[in-house]
């Protein structure tokens, strides 16, 4: 029996020293004691980042982490924020919103101050609730769902689903080329982003009185064949395909349809964004694809290119729409903390306060929408003209 | 000292480990020691412990192999913030609508794990593992399509998004699942349900019940010949299995607002992780499926500072545990030179004629 109880407490010794050690230096509940900036010596901002950077999704947190390093580069070149550095720390969630909960309690106990998250749509609803509690100040670059920012401390820099798919039927009616043709969509059924796009996109395009011929869908585990929905829309003799799906999925449907001798103008929106760039993907097959996007990588103007060009250097490749967002988010944050005169030493609520209230009043220009500005409303959308672009000839070139 | 059989002794040890970790836990949260990531942490860590200890009962004590416990862990998690949801703004009191969202996803799982059962529990072996798997996908694709909402008209099911006429809300609205769960999952509700969860579970293996499913597990040939009813006690299992499992969803969902039935919390691949507890734990070992948890839940999250490569040490370790535990040398080196070898040698030299010690098990 001692033997066995010896074994018990040395068994409960082990695993809860295994999880105190991580504790650290812990700061300590949540408002009141996050000045925690005693350790570098020099107060500084701390902004934390979450998204996926390993599993499915990598792609998108990798280039959201990758554009905000750039932009903090930049800022605290440039003197910081109020004359404050900003320390930067982003954590992976899988695109999970379970491990996006802990990354966020991760980074809570770093002291960060600022959260630039989530990348996806479901862990940021998740967070969303997290920050909402600490009234921490939250700048999505990307979650798109609606619930995202149904908290008057969240904020976005992309459009919502809905935004995208209305805007998109808007532009089809828009079009004279576009307008008298039958539309067919694949969607995506099991994921929000998708779905959410679809379902405003019909209901526009019944408004619109857009004709939409065939209407099929698939589901992440069911990804890689697409023959049925394309042959669904071909024999309903549709003439442009709607896909509100990414880019992974696209490209297969893209190399499906010219398989099959099936060549309708294909429309897509953000996530087509990137398309371009998918491995051992004939990018001939995309000539003359549209994709409502808000973000242009060939855009001339300096903002722009020096962005890609920064981005380029540290990557390897040219940044898609996420980055974009990250990168924008942050100079938004800059812009705002100036404006109010934020400082590291104010809590976390403070600082929510301070930002929640500047962020309505500015105007960004950014790489997203330069030379246009973006503005903030208080229910945290942006107010931003989205972009056409079409393929050509490899390249991404902004329609009309 | 109290008359106890070994059995009962090993039960309470498990037990002990529970509460005992859940004490330190709460001293250390008062001490001011933890941080947010390790309390964040807690409540995971139990209803995955739960649903190990659930799988362990079909596939160490009946000796079938299930993987469909996502599944079922989904229709606790759907059926039970779908009822919180509803509830949610009507005044109703807190402690109460969760407890009874626990119910009501137990029961709903359990009726599931007895439906899917029928058919199921027909075959045996490698067939049963497909068929559950496949069962675990159908639920989650369906939970993922289906549109449920109520407005002036009456309630509303489809399998297509559809407008609501007036005052309504969705309740379960496709891909997007059910949001809006309050969060109601504690630790200490969660350490509860994992104690009773391992007290139902240890004490069905000490019953008659379960030596017949033993008995099942062992030689169904044998125990078919002896006149135990195979389909009834493999039933009995598999339901209480699944009913267990669907305990784990209703705290996974009331941990999280956001419940979407997607791959990710509840595909093919989580029942696999939660199979990798329990065989890591060792079959049929239900403390062992406890502390495998524990340490592989936590472990991909302790390695965070090492970012990408995390997840390549994770699998590493999961490679090194594994032999550890099942490779023939490693067992015979523990044996000679564990700790309990040691102890045991000691405790020899002290009084050279008392009983041997044990050699094998402990973990």
């Amino acid at each position: 029996m001692k033997k066995k109880l010896m074994s018990v407490l040395l068994a409960a010794a082990l695993v809860s020293s295994v999880l105190a050690g991580c504790g650290g230096a812990a700061p300590q509940a949540s408002s009141e004691a996050s000045a925690s900036e005693e350790s570098s010596g020099q107060a500084a901002f701390k902004i934390g980042g979450i998204g996926p950077t390993t599993g499915a999704a990598a792609i998108y947190g990798s280039d959201v982490r990758d554009a905000i390093t750039i932009a903090v580069d930049e800022i605290n070149a440039a003197g910081g924020i109020n004359g404050y550095p900003i320390e930067y720390k982003f954590e992976d969630d899988e695109h999970n919103a379970e491990k996006a909960i802990n990354a966020y309690n991760t980074l809570k106990d770093w002291g960060m101050q600022l959260l630039v998250g989530t990348v996806t749509s479901a862990p940021c609803i998740a967070v969303s609730e997290k920050t909402k509690e600490d009234n921490m100040f939250q700048l999505t670059p990307s979650g798109t769902a609606v619930n995202c920012v149904q908290y008057d401390n969240a904020f976005r820099v992309c459009f919502s689903d809905p935004n995208q798919g209305s805007a998109s039927a808007d532009y089809i009616a828009g079009n004279a080329s576009l307008k008298d043709k039958k539309i067919a969509i694949i969607y995506d059924s099991s994921t929000e982003y998708s779905t959410g796009i679809h379902d405003s996109f019909v209901a526009k395009a019944g408004e619109l009185s857009l004709d939409i011929v065939s209407d099929t869908s698939f589901t992440t585990d069911s990804a890689t064949d697409f023959s049925v929905q394309l042959q669904t829309a071909k024999d309903a003799a549709a003439e442009l395909l709607f896909l509100p799906i990414y880019y992974t999925e696209a490209s297969l449907i893209l190399q499906q349809a010219d398989g099959m001798g099936y060549a309708p103008v294909f429309f897509g929106v953000d996530g087509m964004d990137g398309i371009l760039g998918v491995e051992n993907f004939d990018t001939s097959l995309a000539e003359g694809v549209y994709l409502l996007t808000p973000f242009s990588a060939t855009a001339d103007d300096e903002l722009t290119v020096n962005f890609v060009k920064k981005f380029n250097d540290m990557t390897g490749h040219i940044p898609n729409q996420f980055g974009a967002d990250a990168y924008d988010a942050l100079y938004a944050i800059k812009a705002v903390a100036e404006a109010q005169n934020v400082t590291p030493d104010m809590s976390v609520s403070d600082i929510c306060e301070a930002m929640k209230k500047g962020m309505v009043e500015i105007e960004l220009t950014g790489v997203l929408t330069s030379p246009a500005a973006i503005t903030w409303t208080a229910a945290g959308e942006p107010n931003k003209d989205p972009r056409a672009v079409i393929i050509e000839n490899s390249e991404y070139v902004l329609a009309e | 000292m109290m008359k106890m059989t070994k059995q009962t002794r090993r039960d309470l040890i498990t037990y002990g480990i529970v509460i005992v970790f859940y004490i330190v836990m709460q001293l250390l949260d008062l001490a001011g020691i933890l941080s947010f990531h390790v309390k964040g942490l807690l409540v995971p860590l139990c209803y995955y412990a739960i649903a190990a200890v659930a799988l362990n009962l079909v596939v160490g004590i009946l000796g079938d192999l299930s993987l469909g416990h996502a599944g079922f862990m989904c229709i606790g998690a759907f059926s039970s913030s779908l009822f919180s949801v509803t509830l949610k703004d009507s005044g109703f009191p807190a402690g109460l609508r969760f407890f009874l969202a626990l119910l009501i996803g137990t029961f709903f799982a359990a009726l599931f794990g007895f439906l899917i059962g029928i058919p199921v529990l027909r075959l045996n072996g490698d067939y049963l593992a497909i068929v559950t798997l496949a069962f675990g996908e159908i639920i989650k694709n369906i939970l993922a399509a289906v549109y449920f909402g109520y407005d002036e008209e009456g309630l509303h099911i489809a399998f297509k998004s559809f407008p609501l006429q007036g005052e309504g809300k969705m309740l379960i609205n496709g891909a997007m699942g059910i949001q809006g769960t309050p969060t109601d999952s504690t630790f200490t509700i969660a350490v509860v349900i994992l104690l009773l969860a391992l007290f139902i579970v240890q004490n069905i293996v000490r019953s008659r019940t379960g030596r017949a499913i033993m008995s099942i597990r062992d030689n169904r040939i044998a125990a078919e010949a002896v006149g135990i009813q195979i389909t009834k006690y493999k039933m009995t299992a598999f339901t209480i299995s699944a009913a267990i499992a669907g305990t784990a969803g209703v705290l996974f969902s009331h941990n999280t607002t956001t419940l979407t039935a997607t791959s990710t919390y509840f595909g093919y691949n989580v029942s696999i992780l939660i199979l990798v507890y329990v065989v890591l734990g060792g079959i049929g070992n239900i403390r062992g499926s406890v502390i495998a948890t524990a340490i592989l839940y936590i472990l991909p999250e302790m390695l965070r500072g090492l970012s990408n490569y995390r997840m390549l040490i994770y699998a590493i370790v999961l490679i090194i545990i594994m032999l550890i535990n099942w490779a023939p040398a490693a067992i015979t080196f523990r044996e000679k030179y564990g700790i309990s070898a040691y102890l045991a040698r000691r405790k020899e030299n002290r009084t050279p004629v008392s009983d041997m010690g044990s050699g094998k098990g402990g973990s």
